[in-house]
């Protein structure tokens, strides 16, 4: 199932192959390209953080690794195997946690294990073992109402986690987060994506959550968006994004990150 | 029970004996013939009388059965075509301009060519009740599944969902707040469409003894019928309110108008 390069390198999870896609315009209106041949592979374990202005294609990106829309042009793979529809290898996680309010946290974790036939009983004990590890023990019952937004955020990690994908799209999950919850968040995030050694490809405008996160920042260009610039995030202890944002090394990033964004502004 | 709650209990008490009071007496204080506002008292014997002589309670149990059967069925209708609709956009642009001249129609209008076609029988009156409700239960679902958030769908097309299970796990439930609103209006809009059945013809139902009562110029029993109406109404719509709050018991709390 997976390509295993060598020994030393880890499998590509997912890889997009001179990918465009283009969006037909309305009567006489022109077409629109939202990205143009954007190549980019993510290797196992790895999490790429994708940034750039907007409109610049990011979420026509996460759509097509999801399955919900197909290139114009090109290839995307997951696990080797192109992406034709939505698939179980992937899951996603927005900035609108998209809780159904008519299901109990418990339910809404179970989500998409119900759609995939899994027993209630094994539906039920991984939901609680997601809740756990989302630190939300003490809520299976509650509706999404009565919880806060970082707790519904980590509801929506949870049910994400709970197919247990091996491809983890996240578009600005925290973007709607105050900016303690988002720390302590994204602190979460890294812990859990690390333990459960998922791929995770990361949609931000957060320059410092981009480099926070990440092993891999790609930089967008505006519409049609292109990868500009990769830069592969060199501060250690990717598992913690507090104690990476204090590394005297986070400013020369950022430095660099604001440039590039300049300049991919310059173009238009 | 709170404070305020208690406050407002007495004081709803109080304002209705204060409403039984005026109506007793007022009107005759003020010169206004019984026939015309007949007082308080008069309307109870006359129900009193209704119920030994006129078979009120018959009545009543017969507009009521009509107004559940009429509700059931609009309602279920109204569900069927708007969840019909709201799945397939291309179908309402066609069929949308004639939705419309058929919602503007006065549908009460129609209760005389309903006696014409199935005569004086139950049918002409539960179909009345059946093409009034039908069109806020319509329209509410259809606008409902339109403005559905297309990221729950996505949500579920990106764990594999198929159609179906796009239709019971996410727009049945997302359209519930809406269906319920609308069958709120259609529970009272149903007594409408009975009475209004019933008083075009036939000898059956609380419309049938309003026109009766009118006959013999007995207002008491036009007041009785008027009272009667409005509590099959009120029971209808606290049905549908109670109902409510059951299935809808994960939203945030908020008045539903009768709890």
């Amino acid at each position: 199932m997976t390509q295993q390069a060598g020994a030393n390198v880890a499998a590509i999870r997912l890889e997009f192959r001179n990918v465009t896609r283009r969006f037909q315009g309305r009567g006489k209106a022109e077409a629109v390209t939202a990205i143009e041949s954007v190549s980019l592979q993510v290797r196992d374990g790895e999490v790429v953080s994708l940034i750039g202005p907007s409109g610049c294609g990011k979420s026509t990106l996460l759509n097509l690794t999801a399955g919900l829309d197909r290139p114009s042009v090109g290839e995307v793979l997951v696990d080797g195997q192109p992406v034709t529809g939505p698939n179980a290898h992937v899951a996603f996680m927005l900035q609108k946690d998209l809780l159904l309010p008519w299901r109990t946290i418990r339910e809404n974790v179970e989500f998409g294990l119900e759609i995939r036939k899994v027993p209630a009983a094994e539906r039920k004990s991984t939901a609680l073992a997601m809740l756990k590890a989302c630190h939300l023990e003490g809520f299976p019952d509650h509706y999404p109402h009565q919880l806060s937004g970082g707790m519904r955020q980590r509801a929506a990690l949870a049910r994400t986690m709970a197919t247990d994908p091996t491809v983890v799209l996240m578009d600005e999950p925290f973007s709607a987060l105050d900016a303690q919850t988002k720390m302590i968040l994204q602190k979460d995030l890294a812990q859990t994506l690390s333990s459960m050694r998922k791929t995770c490809l990361f949609i931000t405008h957060d320059l410092a959550e981009a480099v926070a996160l990440s092993d891999r920042v790609l930089v967008m260009s505006h519409r049609p968006g292109r990868i500009i610039e990769e830069i592969v995030i060199e501060i250690p202890g990717r598992d913690n994004p507090l104690i990476r944002r204090e590394s005297p090394m986070m400013n020369g990033y950022l430095h660099r990150l604001g440039e590039l964004l300049d300049l991919a502004h310059a173009k238009v | 029970m709170s404070d305020s709650a208690r406050l407002a209990a007495i004081g709803g008490l109080l304002l209705g004996i204060v409403f039984l009071a005026v109506w007793q007496w007022v009107p005759g204080l003020l010169g206004v013939p019984p026939f015309i506002i007949p007082p308080a008292s008069e309307v109870w014997n006359e129900f009193l009388y209704m119920i030994a002589n006129e078979r009120v309670f018959f009545h009543v149990g017969a507009t009521s059965l009509s107004v559940i059967a009429g509700f059931v069925l609009g309602a279920l209708l109204g569900m069927v075509v708007g969840y019909a609709l709201g799945m397939s956009p291309s179908a309402e642009m066609v069929l949308s301009p004639y939705i419309l001249a058929l919602q503007i129609a006065p549908k009460v209008a129609f209760a005389p060519l309903f006696v014409m076609w199935f005569g004086f029988t139950v049918y002409p009156k539960i179909l009345v009740a059946v093409l009034i409700v039908f069109f806020p239960v319509m329209v509410n679902v259809l606008g409902a599944v339109r403005t559905i958030d297309r990221d729950q769908i996505n949500l579920a097309r990106a764990f594999s969902a198929n159609r179906l299970e796009v239709f019971w796990k996410i727009e049945i439930p997302a359209s519930m707040p809406a269906l319920f609103s609308g069958l709120r209006i259609a529970a009272t809009l149903a007594v409408i469409g009975v009475v209004v059945g019933e008083l075009v013809g036939g000898n059956v139902g609380l419309g049938y003894l309003l026109v009766y009562g009118q006959g013999q110029a007995n207002t008491a029993m036009v007041f009785v019928v008027i009272l009667l109406l409005t509590l099959i109404g009120l029971v209808a719509y606290l049905a549908v309110a109670v109902t409510e709050g059951r299935v809808l018991h994960y939203l945030p709390k908020r008045d539903f108008g009768a709890r």
